[in-house]
């Protein structure tokens, strides 16, 4: 076994104990990222310099005793995360070359922390997606059958985590964009409570829904990861300003008492059957181990794409707005500025994004705006009022995560509506601002990863853990791909 | 109010939108230094580049400033207040976007009172709201004019800076009420220490909403942005040419559009912009990287206890003092070193109205002509007291303190040494003066038996022949009393 193939605690023991140098797990990782990245193109940009330097510096610090939980631990992070000095590109064509003279506080964060930053990953651009397709430098493979998608937005970051090309790695979720992908390869992604991680340095997408959160092999890690990066910013105006939930005393507390609630509205109603038969599967064996299932119901969120397609696209339009020429990233000629905003944004902007620009802008225009986006912002208060009213009843509430396990590259692609349904059941939990987390839950006949989701309420981090784990206690942890069909 | 014309009688409408660039330390949601005339983008950060991933924080000392102008107007604060984006594209909008208010402003429904030619008014505030400022454009080669320009530069040390867009209600009807308004505001402004509204840099900025209805109509006529002015003067004439313009423009057959238009000083005439088809539509949503502000009495009370006293208030009390209304209308407004000598000069004794007339035209002459302020004079209100009991005393004329004050204000001492040093002092003994009399009698034997048979003109002669013996000393009124006591 490859020191790649190490969760991230098993890593932090054999680091500690002196088995394993950070060096070694490191050139370990890269050596993975080698071996797979033909294949499966989860990195935008591999920082072989900077990582073993910060391996280097790692393990300096494990033989001082100044060591944290992710010193030497190997990460990557989604290429919408702002590094210094590192390009930064969005997977857009308008950032192509970009460095930023800045680090977000969520990389500051881990830099300090002593973790190893691998790389960046691939993403739909902007984060606009759920396959990776939509990136401008070529799609991202699922390693457990390279024809099909492994999710997005934060594609590159779950493959990343499921072949060993990093022990752990973050992405940004505004709509499942880690929850989905998590599903989709078989790891654990988790989306905290919005304002718990800074966004400070996350290219924004839809601020009032994008959250930054890990993948991990297991529930573990992915805490471990949470609390690296977790913890006011006065940076970020939208960040909490209270303490960080913990969720290491209840994290082993398992299901036993646990009343999960099972909604009406997200019971799996057009997912696939084989998904809807896992998610029953592990509802009875969380029952079988103590836990209560309860009835739930939230009309509200009975059409949470088309509530989503607003607000998002809306925010978006305006997010990203900045990129225009002037002062980074693409720019085209033009005689006047306004030509020359106008072609750089056409040349640098792919065809998902400036659809979601022309939505956005829609939405908001004079007379449309009370029928659109202020018809969605209502929806959404009545959505986070109907979570309110069920978490009086439940401690966490239960759902699939992707209606359909990997589907086919390009079988969506052509159908933005099909591609924009398979984040029905992740949409609400942004909408409301909630916590969520997805486990692996098993494979289907064909042996593709299936998600099983958490949701609870805000700053529910300790309880979603602990049932989170308990999930993963009773399914076991997920099966990895097979690595000789994916390395070169 | 009300303008005759050959085609009958109009009525012109006048709203006016101020823009103040607020000086705080720092910019409205960023930590860099408000520094318009630092090198060019010096003064830049992620913030206010608009750098992918960056986020405003709110500068709770600007909104505790706007909150101030507000009160200082009457306004009420808003409890529940956000952030709105305004979206549009130009090259000096780093964020594609302006974070501004929309619906909920900080402040709202306040007023200004103004006077032109003695006949007040009151002018209503619909509202003041916090912004942030653009960047700054510069337009080089070939005369840096923007349609010839070869290239275009922007300076972002201006962007973000914290400005406070303040609307009036369309309550004016003149150039001179215009100009009255921001001219109040401006002292309004100052009175608070919160910017340095200089029109020339454009720290404060006007635009002028002009539009003109036959007398009587309810109906407000179209209205027209006028922009581009940058004194008080130009704002008076740009609105007055808007509604002469607008007028004739109706007479001649023609409609008015809905535009805006550039005032042109060297020609001053206004000049309609390019215009687009339809309105600009900017999108406004609440801005999602800023939480709801709650701006409840709690937070408000101390502001407004700790407001100072406004210009207009103060004339007010001044007059009561007994000033007369020009010297209060000077006073009250200035330098605050002005206001406080006047102030503890008065309070020790000084008579109001002749050391505010020292200080509002003999000092205020003096160090325009020595080219100084008065905080880097030794004046002090000590001097003005000592100055006053001198002429008081019969030992100053008026026009010799005057020679004293100035002697005072370059560091020559104070005042009684100064008159002394300069032989300034009056000749106040009648004997000392007696004698001269005597002699100018004697010369004068003629005019003096014209005097003496109730000539009272030849007291002139006599007192100004005294002047001139004694080069300018002798107490003049003494010199009288002695010539009625003889004759």
């Amino acid at each position: 076994m490859s020191a790649a193939d190490l969760s991230i605690g098993g890593a932090r023991a054999a680091l500690d104990a002196g088995d394993l140098s950070a060096v070694e797990l490191a050139d370990a990782v890269l050596d993975r990222a080698s071996a797979t990245e033909a294949q499966l193109h989860a990195y935008l940009l591999i920082d072989h310099e900077g990582a073993r330097a910060a391996a280097v510096a790692a393990d300096e610090a494990i033989a001082a005793g100044t060591a944290g939980p992710l010193t030497g631990i190997p990460i990557a992070l989604k290429d919408n995360m702002v590094t210094e000095g590192v390009e930064t590109t969005c997977a857009s064509q308008i950032l192509a070359g970009w460095e930023p003279p800045y680090d977000g506080t969520a990389v500051a964060k881990l830099k300090q922390s002593g973790a190893v930053i691998v790389g960046k990953t691939n993403l739909d651009e902007f984060a606009m997606g759920s396959s990776t397709e939509n990136s401008a430098f070529g799609t991202s493979r699922n390693p457990w059958d390279t024809d099909r998608v492994p999710g997005g937005s934060s594609g590159g970051s779950a493959v990343s985590v499921a072949v060993g090309s990093a022990l752990g790695a973050f992405g940004s979720d505004t709509g499942g964009s880690i929850r989905q992908p998590a599903a989709l390869t078989g790891t654990v992604g988790f989306k905290p409570t919005y304002g718990l991680v800074s966004r400070y340095g996350l290219i924004a997408f839809a601020s009032s829904l994008d959250q930054i959160g890990p993948f991990a092999r297991d529930v573990d890690d992915a805490l471990t990861l949470f609390e690296a990066v977790a913890g006011h910013d006065p940076m970020d105006s939208t960040s909490w300003d209270g303490a960080v939930p913990d969720a290491r005393p209840t994290l082993d507390a398992g299901p036993e008492g646990l009343r999960v609630g099972v909604v009406e509205e997200m019971n799996g109603e057009g997912a696939d059957p084989q998904v809807l038969a896992r998610y029953r599967e592990v509802l009875s064996a969380l029952e079988s181990a103590g836990a209560t299932l309860v009835d739930v119901s939230m009309p509200s969120i009975a059409h949470p794409v088309s509530t989503y397609y607003l607000i998002a696209p809306a925010e978006a339009s305006a997010n990203l707005a900045r990129f225009d020429g002037i002062r980074y990233g693409h720019r085209a000629d033009g005689e006047t500025v306004e030509e020359l905003m106008a072609r750089t944004r056409g040349e640098g902007f792919g065809p998902e994004v400036i659809r979601r620009i022309l939505l956005g802008t829609y939405a908001l225009s004079a007379g449309y705006y009370d029928a659109f986006y202020g018809q969605a912002q209502k929806v959404r208060t009545l959505a986070i009022q109907d979570f309110e009213r069920a978490y009086e009843q439940v401690d966490v509430i239960a759902a699939p995560t992707s209606p359909t396990t990997a589907f086919k590259i390009g079988e969506r692609s052509e159908n933005p509506l099909a591609m924009y349904l398979s984040d029905v059941f992740t949409i609400p939990s942004n909408l409301s601002g909630h916590p969520a987390i997805s486990v692996p839950a098993g494979t289907d006949d064909a042996g593709l990863p299936i998600g099983f989701q958490l949701l609870a309420p805000a700053l529910g981090e300790p309880v979603l853990f602990r049932a989170a784990k308990a999930v993963e206690s009773l399914m076991g942890v997920s099966a990895r791909p097979r690595l000789e069909e994916v390395a070169g | 109010m009300i303008v005759e014309s050959a085609s009958g009688r109009w009525e012109p409408v006048i709203g006016i939108e101020v823009h103040v660039e607020l000086e705080t330390k720092s910019k409205m949601f960023c930590g860099c230094t408000v520094d318009t005339e630092a090198e060019p983008n010096t003064n830049v950060c992620p913030v206010c580049l608009a750098l992918p991933g960056a986020l405003p924080v709110i500068n709770e000392r600007a909104i505790e400033w706007i909150a101030r102008i507000g009160l200082a107007l009457g306004c009420t604060v808003t409890p529940d207040t956000v952030f709105s984006r305004k979206n549009y594209f130009y090259a000096d909008i780093p964020k594609g976007y302006q974070i501004s208010q929309f619906d909920l402003p900080v402040c709202a429904d306040g007023h200004l009172d103004i006077e032109v030619d003695g006949v007040a008014s009151r002018v209503g505030i619909e509202r003041a709201h916090m912004e942030e400022d653009t960047a700054k454009s510069q337009h080089a080669g070939d005369g840096g004019r923007i349609h010839t320009a070869t290239s275009t530069l922007v300076d972002f040390n201006r962007a973000g800076v914290p400005l406070v867009e303040i609307v009036s209600r369309p309550d004016m009807h003149t150039g001179a009420q215009a100009r009255a308004y921001a001219q109040a505001l401006r002292q309004v402004v100052l009175a608070l220490d919160v910017s340095d509204a200089k029109l020339e840099e454009g720290s404060m900025r006007f635009d002028a909403n002009v539009s003109v209805r036959p007398e009587g109509e309810p109906e407000l006529g179209t209205k027209v942005e006028v922009k581009n002015m940058n004194s008080f003067r130009s704002l008076e004439r740009a609105v007055d040419h808007e509604i002469s313009r607008q007028i004739a423009h109706i007479e001649s057959g023609g409609t008015v559009i809905q535009e805006t238009r550039h005032w042109d000083e060297a020609d001053g005439r206004t000049h309609g912009m390019r215009t687009k088809e339809g309105s600009s539509d900017y999108r406004y949503f609440t801005e999602p990287d800023l939480p709801p502000m709650h701006l409840d009495e709690d937070w408000v009370a101390p502001i407004r206890a700790a407001l100072p006293e406004l210009p207009e208030a103060r004339a007010a009390r001044y007059r009561q003092m007994g000033l007369e209304a020009g010297a209060a209308d000077v006073l009250a407004p200035a330098s605050p070193r002005a206001r406080e000598l006047f102030e503890s000069a008065v309070g020790a004794g000084g008579d109001p109205r002749q050391v505010a007339n020292w200080l509002v035209q003999d000092v205020t002459a003096w160090l325009r002509k020595a080219d100084t302020d008065l905080e880097a004079t030794p004046l002090s209100a000590g001097h003005l007291v000592e100055l006053g009991r001198l002429v008081d005393d019969g030992k100053l004329s008026s026009s010799a303190a005057v020679m004293v004050l100035g002697h005072v204000l370059a560091g020559d001492g104070a005042p009684a040494g100064v008159a002394e040093a300069n032989d300034l002092i009056q000749i106040s003994d009648a004997g000392a003066l007696e004698s001269a009399i005597d002699e100018i009698i004697a010369a004068n034997p003629e005019e003096w038996e014209r005097y003496v048979g109730g000539e009272q003109k030849l007291t002139g002669f006599f007192v100004g022949q005294v002047m001139r013996v004694t080069q300018g000393k002798a107490d003049p009124k003494l010199v009288s009393q002695i010539l009625r006591d003889k004759a």
